[in-house]
């Protein structure tokens, strides 16, 4: 028997249910895992050992009392982005200024991995309140990339994604709102979906830019990432945004796909993302991928939508202004820090002094940029001409959806970049976002899987499928139809070329 | 041209309630100035007769039954505050009776 950390939650689950191995031995062997790596990746901002092995002691006492799971995942370990609630664990979004910060609730997305029986082992590291490419504006240091530890991990949620690559959880949660699921997918070799806009509650989600914004599943495998999916998706009355329709038949969609044949599937390549600031390597591990869609039996067409040019000036307009009125409720006065009350000193002046010390450079930037395009006299030729590209990207959208099923294109332009690498030059980092966007602004569902390794730095590359809104399964069969294929080809997953991580002696 | 003086990055950031250093300033003046000057580029599109996106899945009147539902104790409100008082959250003075600057202010917002 492989070690336990190394398995698909899907064949964890079943080794749980059938009562071959308990959900404890395999909590207490992805702690042990933590301990060993987290040193050198630093993935989590906090482990919860107590109460994931607690949780998992339930999951098993249920089972040995002969009731049916309590989900397809029930007793499997998730590691949780740090930007959702838990009432009984720290959020800090990667901020300092929520430092320690235990919320009073728990997000829906959490009660309902709990109601699954899924073990929630820890906090995973962001960038702060989700703004960033590469985790390295985390208030609380930088997560290092299992593939090459001198690299990011992606971001904003580069600890979910390390997590994945460094086995110490096969399960994770992330956000997404300009591509903080699929670029850190992408850099580390794992799967991760931005479900359509309203497919996953946004209650209990710290919000940054709430339009924009959407929580989804992370794993190892299409399929693990797909049972993720339907624990946490559908209806919730406490998000006014919350699609009221049954969550799309994900999982079963996973599994035809893994058989392997896309006949009858339009494919269509974006044109717009190729060219000039792609990597080579990048571009070749597409174009190979794209090439076996069309093997396994896929119509491949190219597409254009012209209007994507602008989407990452467009998001770099919407983003930050919504964030700069959310991050307004970071006011010292009622929760988190609070700097400068030495009773001399006025709400307002404790309030910017508190703004001040407890946000990062980024977020900083975010807030004033979103202040200026929301200012009057700037309006309409920022903000509101951004909302119209809004229109525009979505009509380019529907366009192609009429002639193709599924569009694709490199997740992100470039591999891992080195860390410290783009820190200083924003420009430079929003770029890793280019591809990703326009999903979010028009609200549709996109994913990303493993598309093999660059030749130039032997790092993994990232193959994205964007679907229409509410049609999640499409982008789920043909990345599970590939997936199958490609480690068909390998003879292996592409997962298992991670270096061994230096283990800490214990 | 720059699109944004360093004049307009301290107002911004007092807009904004970030008491920014002087040498924060001047990063953030180059940058804002770079970024701004690239997402400027949105101007480029024709779209005078194009309406705006605000959300991705328009949705309206989505409303909950009118019924009371628990909510958070003062206890668990409170459980995370900076400063309490008396069941309340204490917060500095609101009013800056020694500042001629902010008695401007509020003098402006009256009228």
């Amino acid at each position: 028997m492989t070690e336990l950390t190394r398995w698909t939650a899907a064949a964890l689950a079943q080794a749980i249910h059938t009562r071959e191995v308990t959900a404890v031995a395999v909590t207490r062997a992805h702690l042990d895992r933590i301990a060993a790596v987290d040193g050198p990746v630093h993935a989590f901002l906090h482990v919860d050992a107590g109460g994931a092995l607690a949780a998992a002691a339930r999951v098993d006492a249920a089972l040995d009392d002969d009731e049916a799971p309590a989900s397809p995942l029930a007793g499997v370990p998730l590691a949780l982005k740090d930007v959702f609630t838990t009432a009984d664990m720290p959020t800090t979004c990667g901020s300092r200024t929520l430092r320690g910060w235990q919320p009073p609730y728990d997000a829906t997305v959490v009660g309902r991995l709990r109601e699954a029986g899924v073990v929630i082992l820890g906090k995973t590291n962001m960038d702060e309140f989700a703004m960033g490419s590469s985790t390295e504006n985390s208030g609380y240091g930088p997560t290092h990339n299992p593939w090459d530890l001198d690299r990011i991990p992606g971001g904003s949620g580069g600890g979910a994604s390390a997590s994945l690559a460094a086995f110490e959880a096969p399960l994770a949660i992330g956000t997404d709102t300009g591509g903080s699921i699929r670029q850190p997918s992408s850099v580390t070799g794992t799967v991760g979906v931005k479900p359509t806009y309203g497919g996953v509650s946004r209650y209990g989600l710290v919000a940054f830019s709430s339009s924009l914004d959407q929580g989804g599943p992370c794993a190892r495998t299409v399929l693990d990432a797909a049972l993720l999916h339907e624990i946490i998706g559908g209806h919730d009355p406490l998000d006014s945004t919350s699609i009221d329709a049954p969550v799309p038949p994900v999982a079963e969609a996973a599994r035809q796909g893994s058989s392997g044949d896309l006949h009858g599937v339009r494919v269509g390549v974006v044109t717009q993302f190729s060219g000039e600031g792609y990597q080579p390597g990048v571009l070749r591990a597409f174009e190979a991928a794209v090439e076996q869609l069309t093997a396994l039996g896929a119509e491949v067409v190219e597409v254009s939508c012209p209007s994507f040019d602008y989407a990452l000036p467009a998001y770099y307009l919407i983003a930050p202004s919504e964030c700069s009125s959310n991050l307004a409720r970071f006011d010292g006065m009622r929760y988190g820090l609070r700097e400068g009350d030495d009773g001399s000193r006025s709400a307002e002046e404790v309030m910017a002094r508190t703004r001040d010390a407890g946000f990062g450079a980024e977020v900083k930037r975010r807030i004033m940029i979103g202040t200026y395009a929301l200012s009057s006299g700037y309006y309409d030729a920022y903000y509101g001409q951004a909302q119209k590209v809004r229109t525009l990207i979505r009509r380019d959208f529907e366009a192609a959806f009429e002639r193709v099923d599924v569009l694709v294109s490199p997740t992100t332009p470039t591999t891992a970049f080195r860390i410290g690498e783009r820190v200083d030059d924003p420009l430079a980092m929003y770029l890793a976002d280019l591809c990703t966007i326009p999903a979010n602004l028009a609200g549709n569902a996109a994913l990303s899987v493993p598309c093999g390794l660059s030749e130039e730095d032997g790092m993994p590359v990232g193959l994205q499928v964007m679907s229409p809104t509410q049609a999640d399964h499409r982008g789920y069969r043909l990345a599970a139809a590939y997936e199958a294929a490609r480690d068909a080809a390998a003879g292996e997953s592409l997962i298992n070329a991670v270096p061994q991580l230096e283990v800490a002696t214990r | 041209m720059s699109t944004i003086s360093r004049g307009e990055v301290a107002r911004l950031a007092q807009l904004a309630r970030l008491a920014v250093t002087e040498s924060e300033l001047d990063v953030f003046a180059d940058q804002l100035d770079v970024i701004l000057t690239s997402v400027a580029r949105v101007g480029e599109v024709a779209a005078d007769d194009i309406p705006p996106t605000s959300h991705a899945v328009p949705l309206t009147n989505v409303l909950r039954d009118d019924v009371v539902r628990p909510g958070l104790s003062q206890q668990q409100a409170l459980a995370a505050a900076p400063s309490a008082e008396e069941g309340r959250f204490r917060v500095p003075r609101i009013l800056a009776a020694d500042d001629p600057q902010q008695r401007t202010d509020m003098g402006a917002e009256q009228s």
